[in-house]
């Protein structure tokens, strides 16, 4: 059961503030309310995943799917950005949001790892930058360190074209994957060489069962 | 930035810092906010905590008299010190202040809300 119907979500978090200067490097693409509201929504009404419960984001940005795990009912979630006007923003969506039950740390992802945070969540969600940007295989990082940090599950998303890629890893890693949703991800044209205005890209919604881990 | 999140911070990712852990907390600026009580969740996550960090945690934040400087045994079954201790960790917003590498010196400033832990190049 989810304490919000998904129409009242998605209309929440349209009222949460994106970047106002994407940087390109970081791939600052903002998660849509409307997939961030889908993905958060079935993680609580399928899984029971976010209420009541720890939560992180990785690579937060301005927090969308955080504060959809908050308003959710998530005990306390957990963003972690490197960028300061991400974080900044994130920041300013909460207060005037009034959510009392999320937090921005400004801290590098894959220094997470083999620190106190080593187990210390039920749930990690993230939309995690692709690696198209000179920064390749950044989202199998990026999933790395969330198998590190939750016991429970891990939600992310990952194009299309890595699938077969992301079921080999996660066995290695001992994490049961399955693709919950296909998604057509629509990119807004928030960067100035987007031809386009708009572009679908194919994206998996994944989760990955970390309990045996 | 909640104390529960202060009880995971550390300084270890700096180079040559073997524990980096509990990070000195000195605030400056903190807010109350109210957050629902769930003794089930504060019960699950009494194994996460480390009780130097929360003590230290409760001097900083003027709530000293609320937690012990030893931690109860049966604890969960106090359900007094079970909420003094959800108010800790859930309903202080840390907004100014810094937390400090105990063994280095390292200073990591909460601006707004935010901890900063990045680190500099040379520093990992």
């Amino acid at each position: 059961m989810a304490r919000l119907k998904l129409k009242k979500l998605e209309e929440y978090l349209q009222c949460v503030d994106g970047f106002e200067k994407p940087k390109i490097l970081l791939e600052q693409y903002p998660t849509p309310p409307h997939i961030a509201a889908c993905v958060t929504h079935h993680i609580q009404s399928q899984h029971d995943d976010i209420e009541g419960r720890l939560v992180a984001d990785l690579g937060c940005g301005c927090g969308m799917l955080s504060i959809g795990s908050t308003l959710l009912g998530a005990q306390l979630t957990v963003g972690f950005e490197l960028d300061e006007a991400a974080a900044d923003i994130f920041r300013g969506n909460v207060v005037e949001m009034e959510l009392p039950n999320v937090d921005c740390v400004r801290a590098d992802v894959l220094q997470l790892v083999g620190s106190k945070w080593d187990n210390a969540f039920d749930t990690v969600v993230m939309n995690p930058p692709f690696g198209t940007k000179r920064n390749a295989g950044m989202d199998m990082r990026f999933l790395e360190v969330a198998t590190h940090l939750a016991t429970g599950a891990v939600y992310s998303l990952h194009k299309t074209s890595t699938r077969s890629y992301i079921e080999k890893k996660s066995k290695e890693w001992g994490a049961q994957s399955s693709v919950v949703a296909e998604l057509r991800y629509n990119i807004e044209a928030s960067y100035k060489f987007h031809k386009q205005q708009s572009k679908d890209i194919e994206v998996d919604f994944w989760r990955f069962d970390v309990t045996s881990i | 930035m909640k104390l529960s999140t202060y009880n995971f911070l550390t300084s270890m990712a700096i180079k040559g810092v073997k524990v980096g852990y509990p990070l000195k907390l000195r605030i400056t600026k903190k807010d109350l906010v109210e957050s629902e009580f769930n003794p089930t969740f504060i019960e699950r996550l009494l194994p996460k905590l480390d009780w130097s960090a929360v003590h230290a945690a409760a001097q900083q934040a003027e709530l000293a008299d609320d937690i012990p400087a030893e931690q109860p045994e049966n604890i969960a079954e106090n359900e007094l010190l079970m909420q003094k201790l959800h108010h800790l960790l859930f309903e202080i917003d840390v907004l100014e202040g810094e937390m400090e590498c105990p063994e280095t010196g390292r200073v990591f400033p909460i601006t707004d809300g935010i901890p900063n832990m990045l680190l500099n190049e040379d520093e990992v």
